[in-house]
């Protein structure tokens, strides 16, 4: 359901000021949401100061400069620092995207961040994904065919290149919780990240499961609650397009009911 | 930890923050825009049928009802529901669009939802051009 206002438990609240580093002549503002089962507060956003000169370049660097020297009660996901993992994806500066990739300097003033939208949370930055990875499990993200024949299942440079663009995706939740169909309605609509490998599943030349893939996906719900409004594909932090993979998802949806009602 | 604990602690759990803290992006604000001028209509289109209302019952009502509309509200009532219809078209085309695939990257998206906004506002200028020229 549509809902502006967040519920009472969730409303931020303004935090601590956490005083700044001593000596140094680059500073850059940080003010970062918080929230900690334990003490049965409300979130709050703290602010933070990190010296720009003993700091690495990108906000992940920041975040982990913050622990170690800071606050070592900041919790974050975080592994590759190189965009290939998707665990530090967040809400940076009012975009999702990945901490590791996204410069400090693309930013201007305070740097804000946020756990991905729409979430639980279940410490700081870190979001419950349960849901996301049950969406992923459902559109059956394996290869469908027949029993295993002798030799691999060949594949042409061709019918390879159709994947480009889908196979990429790390699965950072990054463009399904920049959703607003899917903030709504994440309970019945797959959302972009599924949608996306659905469609490299039903491009996949090897793979014949199509037809009951497209049927599938074919829901009100599950498909339908896409309405283009294209935030998944502007945030996405590998440049992929689940926007376009939903567009051509409903069209093979649409054709396979009309070949089916002939 | 047991499991009783685990979903005491799930239910405890805040909703991140949304709407107000994503960036209002061109493209997310046009989607809003094409819901609300698509609501916004439907009051457009019961005032087109009070008016029409007015010319079908007679002279009398009908002058009264042309009052209301030629004055300022009725004006800027005018103004909106025009706006809304050329918003609400090109809105349309849009998606109309990018459902077949089309201009969906980078450039052409932003492109478009420039499009939607200014052509809007132009078309609905033009209309109020013609129509002060042609009173």
């Amino acid at each position: 359901m549509v809902e502006f206002t967040l519920p009472k438990n969730s409303v931020v609240a303004e935090g601590k000021t956490w005083p700044r580093p001593e000596g140094a002549e680059r500073l850059r503002e940080l003010r970062i949401y918080r929230w900690d089962p334990d003490d049965g507060a409300n979130p709050r956003l703290d602010t933070y100061f990190i010296d720009a000169d003993d700091c690495g370049p990108m906000v992940l660097d920041a975040l982990i400069w913050i622990k170690n020297k800071i606050d070592p009660t900041l919790t974050f996901r975080r592994s590759c620092r190189e965009g290939i993992c998707g665990s530090c994806s967040m809400n940076i500066g009012g975009l999702n995207t990945l901490a590791c990739t996204k410069g400090m300097d693309e930013i201007d003033g305070a740097i804000k961040i946020y756990p991905l939208p729409h979430m639980a949370v279940v410490k700081d930055l870190v979001p419950d994904l349960t849901i996301f990875y049950e969406q992923y499990a459902a559109i059956q993200p394996w290869l469908r065919a027949g029993p295993a024949p002798e030799k691999e299942r060949l594949q042409s440079p061709e019918q390879r290149a159709k994947l480009d663009g889908l196979y990429e995706c790390i699965l950072c939740a990054c463009c399904s919780t920049a959703c607003p169909s899917y903030w709504w309605n994440a309970d019945r609509f797959l959302g972009p990240a599924a949608l996306l490998q659905a469609f490299r599943w039903v491009q996949d030349s090897r793979d014949e499961a199509t037809k009951d893939r497209v049927s599938y996906v074919d829901d009100v719900f599950r498909l339908y609650r896409c309405h283009t409004i294209m935030n998944c594909t502007q945030v996405c932090p590998k440049s992929l397009s689940p926007a376009k993979a939903i567009a051509e998802l409903k069209n093979m949806a649409i054709a396979q009911d009309e070949a089916e009602s002939r | 930890m047991a499991d009783a604990d685990t979903d005491r602690l799930a239910a405890r759990r805040p909703l991140s923050p949304h709407l107000t803290v994503f960036k209002p992006i061109l493209t997310m604000t046009m989607s809003i825009a094409h819901r609300i001028t698509g609501a916004g209509l439907y009051v457009g289109m019961a005032l087109l049928a009070l008016f029409l209302l007015g010319a079908a019952v007679g002279g009398g009502a009908f002058s009264a009802v042309s009052w209301i509309a030629s004055g300022f509200i009725g004006n800027l009532l005018v103004l909106m529901v025009v706006w809304a219809i050329f918003h609400h078209l090109l809105g349309g085309v849009r998606h109309a669009l990018w459902d077949r695939g089309l201009y969906m990257d980078a450039k052409g998206r932003e492109l478009l939802a420039q499009g939607t906004l200014v052509g809007g506002i132009l078309l609905t200028l033009l209309v109020f051009i013609f129509k002060t020229l042609a009173s």
